[in-house]
């Protein structure tokens, strides 16, 4: 039976295609200003990597911040919902999933079988999401993918204003012109992000494994400082960016074999 | 002199809130405070320095972060609890 | 000649000091000042005998006790003053303990409001300060005594820097933001982002939905007053009221925190007849406590 799982990231829109519990297929596009449309075009680009037609897939959840722009989904599932059933699917022994994303962060407890038990979320302040990494490369002058590994090289971080994504910006640049090492400035940042992430995990209570999803779990950087944080091991799976459309998915798997 | 340490930012308002007239430096909430938040401060009351509890600097521009291993919004502060005076009050709605 | 850069950052920035006419600091008995270094300007206030002397304002540097030093030296220029004829001085603001040649600091909240009761009078409850990094709300009594406040320096939304990233947006000079955002026939409702940087992301959609740069501005600052006003109220909004800071010079701000709040500020008066300078409210505060310290040590 094929299912498809659409997360409407304020960022990206995110599609996977799921045959008997694997993925067979996945897409991604920028949700730009029409997310609706963008959100057909990213179903149909992932069917055509599947060889599928809509016809051949059973039933669509959506998830995720813009989850009404996906109007030719059967069901919505929550994020966090989503992020459990994606977590518990990479990694059985997962018992707590952390997410950052662009705009947000969330923390959720799930259990073996993938079902939510607890979560936490951060959201509508910059600071403590992707958009801040994404805003400090930009004041730094560096590539987003540069930065992680910019982080590593440091041995220590520069002091900057990480509540807030503005101040940070002016920060940044005034520690340009005193000649700070864009490392340290980039350690920094990875590190203010970390503090974040670790407080609300800390919230949940530190249960392993844990695991990190989100388009920022593929920052170098960034993982190296929440593992320095944490003081623990994190599973992360090859795609994470897609662990919402991959947990969206398997709901909607299950959902069809129940209306059978 | 009521002071509200904290913040409000897109994510939610966020504060500690402390009566330096009330207060009586016993220092009861600094000893129960699990993330060493909380200090004693000369405050600048009718030309006098008087000491009070504060929240530390390090700690006011990330409150939210700090204060929320304590789960202040299902109501549970010890800082606020271990107050006999009532001069700490909590105010905490994220959005 | 200032690069463009400078124009940008420093639009505020006017320095400038003077000396009140027709008064002799020979003659005072007590003779102190005021020195508040804030993150972007210094400010001195020299007074005799608790009455306003003389005041100098201007760019806080790199080095906050040199910037003391320079707006102290400023406010006491062409009076014959010098250093040793002070009985006391305070130091205040963000680096006030940075000001070397004072005898105490005192926080600038406590100084602000002693300042504003000053400027205003007793009637003033309620102020208001919105600097280019944080928004300050204090309410006081009768004497200028703090009764609460409240500062938010964590984020910039409210800010005159969140302000300024806005207008860069819209490409809209930050003098004439105020102007420009009253010049809508209605009033927009406010954008939803608290967060500057969700703000902008909000403002931009909106340009595309073809709303005018006038009206998402309006957007934008009704947001900001939402914002402040509800700073005010949680430390309790009480009649009269005054804002002060950077922002009080921008007329979109203050006509939308009257409106929402239903009260109106307090005129600021003329600087050059009273030597009573909004800008100057903290310093002006700490030589007036420089005067009250003074004289609670001599009679110990």
């Amino acid at each position: 039976m094929i299912s498809a799982g659409i997360d409407m990231g304020t960022q990206r829109v995110k599609v996977a295609i799921i045959k008997d519990k694997q993925v067979i297929a996945t897409a991604q596009n920028f949700s730009g200003f029409e997310p609706a449309a963008v959100a057909q075009q990213t179903l149909n680009e992932a069917l055509e990597a599947a060889k599928l037609s809509r016809e051949d897939v059973a039933h669509i959840t959506a998830t995720g911040a813009g989850v009404d722009m996906a109007t030719f989904a059967d069901s919505n599932i929550s994020m966090m919902g989503a992020d459990a059933k994606a977590g518990a699917y990479f990694f059985p022994s997962v018992r707590t999933v952390i997410d950052v994303g662009a705009e947000d962060a969330r923390a959720v407890k799930c259990d073996e079988y993938g079902i939510m038990q607890d979560f936490v979320v951060n959201a509508r302040c910059a600071a403590g999401a992707g958009t801040f990494i994404e805003a400090m490369a930009r004041a730094l002058e560096v590539d987003l993918e540069e930065m992680g590994p910019l982080s590593l090289k440091a041995e220590r971080a520069s002091t900057i204003n990480a509540s807030c994504v503005i101040f940070a910006e002016s920060d940044v640049v005034s520690l340009i012109h005193r000649e700070e090492p864009k490392s340290e400035i980039a350690r920094a940042i990875f590190d203010a992000m970390a503090e974040r992430v670790t407080s609300m995990v800390r919230r949940l209570g530190v249960t392993p494994d844990l695991a990190l999803v989100g388009g920022v779990a593929k920052d170098v950087g960034f993982v190296a400082a929440l593992k320095r944080r944490l003081g623990t091991e994190i599973l992360i799976p090859e795609n994470p960016i897609f662990a919402g459309a991959v947990g969206a998915g398997l709901v909607a798997a299950r959902r069809a074999k129940r209306r059978q | 002199m009521i002071t509200y340490y904290g913040y409000t930012d897109g994510s939610g308002e966020y504060y500690i809130v402390i009566d330096a007239e009330r207060c009586n430096s016993c220092e009861d909430c600094i000893k129960v405070c699990p993330q060493q938040a909380l200090q004693m401060e000369d405050m600048f009351i009718d030309l006098e320095d008087k000491p009070v509890a504060a929240v530390t600097e390090e700690h006011r521009k990330k409150i939210r972060y700090t204060c929320s291993p304590c789960k202040p919004e299902d109501g549970n502060v010890p800082c606020v609890s271990a107050c006999k005076l009532e001069a700490i009050k909590c105010i905490w709605k994220p959005k | 000649m200032e690069s463009e850069k400078d124009k940008t950052e420093f639009w505020r920035w006017l320095e400038y000091h003077s000396v009140m006419p027709g008064k002799d600091w020979r003659k005072a008995n007590v003779i102190t000042a005021g020195v508040d270094v804030g993150s972007v300007g210094s400010k001195a206030v020299v007074m005799i005998d608790g009455e306003i002397y003389s005041w100098s304002v201007l760019r806080t540097g790199s080095n906050s006790s040199d910037s003391a030093k320079k707006a102290l030296d400023w406010a006491m220029q062409d009076t014959g003053l010098s250093l040793k004829d002070f009985h006391y001085i305070v130091g205040t603001g963000y680096g006030r303990v940075n000001v070397p040649m004072a005898n105490r600091a005192i926080t600038e909240i406590a100084c602000h409001a002693k300042g504003a009761n000053y400027i205003w009078g007793p009637s003033v409850r309620t102020v208001l300060d919105v600097g280019g990094q944080d928004v300050k709300a204090i309410r006081c009594d009768d004497t200028g005594k703090v009764v609460s406040f409240l500062m938010n320096d964590k984020c910039a939304a409210g800010t005159g820097r969140g302000m300024e990233v806005i207008a860069d947006l819209l490409k809209i000079p930050i003098e004439d933001v105020g102007k420009v955002s009253l010049s809508v026939t209605e009033e927009p409702e406010p954008v939803s982002s608290t967060c500057v940087v969700f703000a902008k992301t909000e403002a931009v959609g909106l340009l595309r939905k073809g709303w005018s740069k006038e009206k998402v501005l309006a957007s934008y600052i009704r947001a900001m007053a939402i914002r402040m006003s509800e700073l005010i109220e949680k430390v309790g909004c009480e009649k009269e009221f005054v804002i002060t800071g950077g922002q009080s010079k921008n007329i979109g701000i203050v006509q939308r925190v009257e409106n929402i709040l239903g009260v109106k500020r307090l005129p600021v008066p003329n600087l050059e007849t009273t030597g009573l300078d909004p800008a100057s409210a903290g310093a002006i505060g700490a030589a007036l406590f420089a005067k009250a310290l003074y004289e609670k040590e001599k009679h110990r």
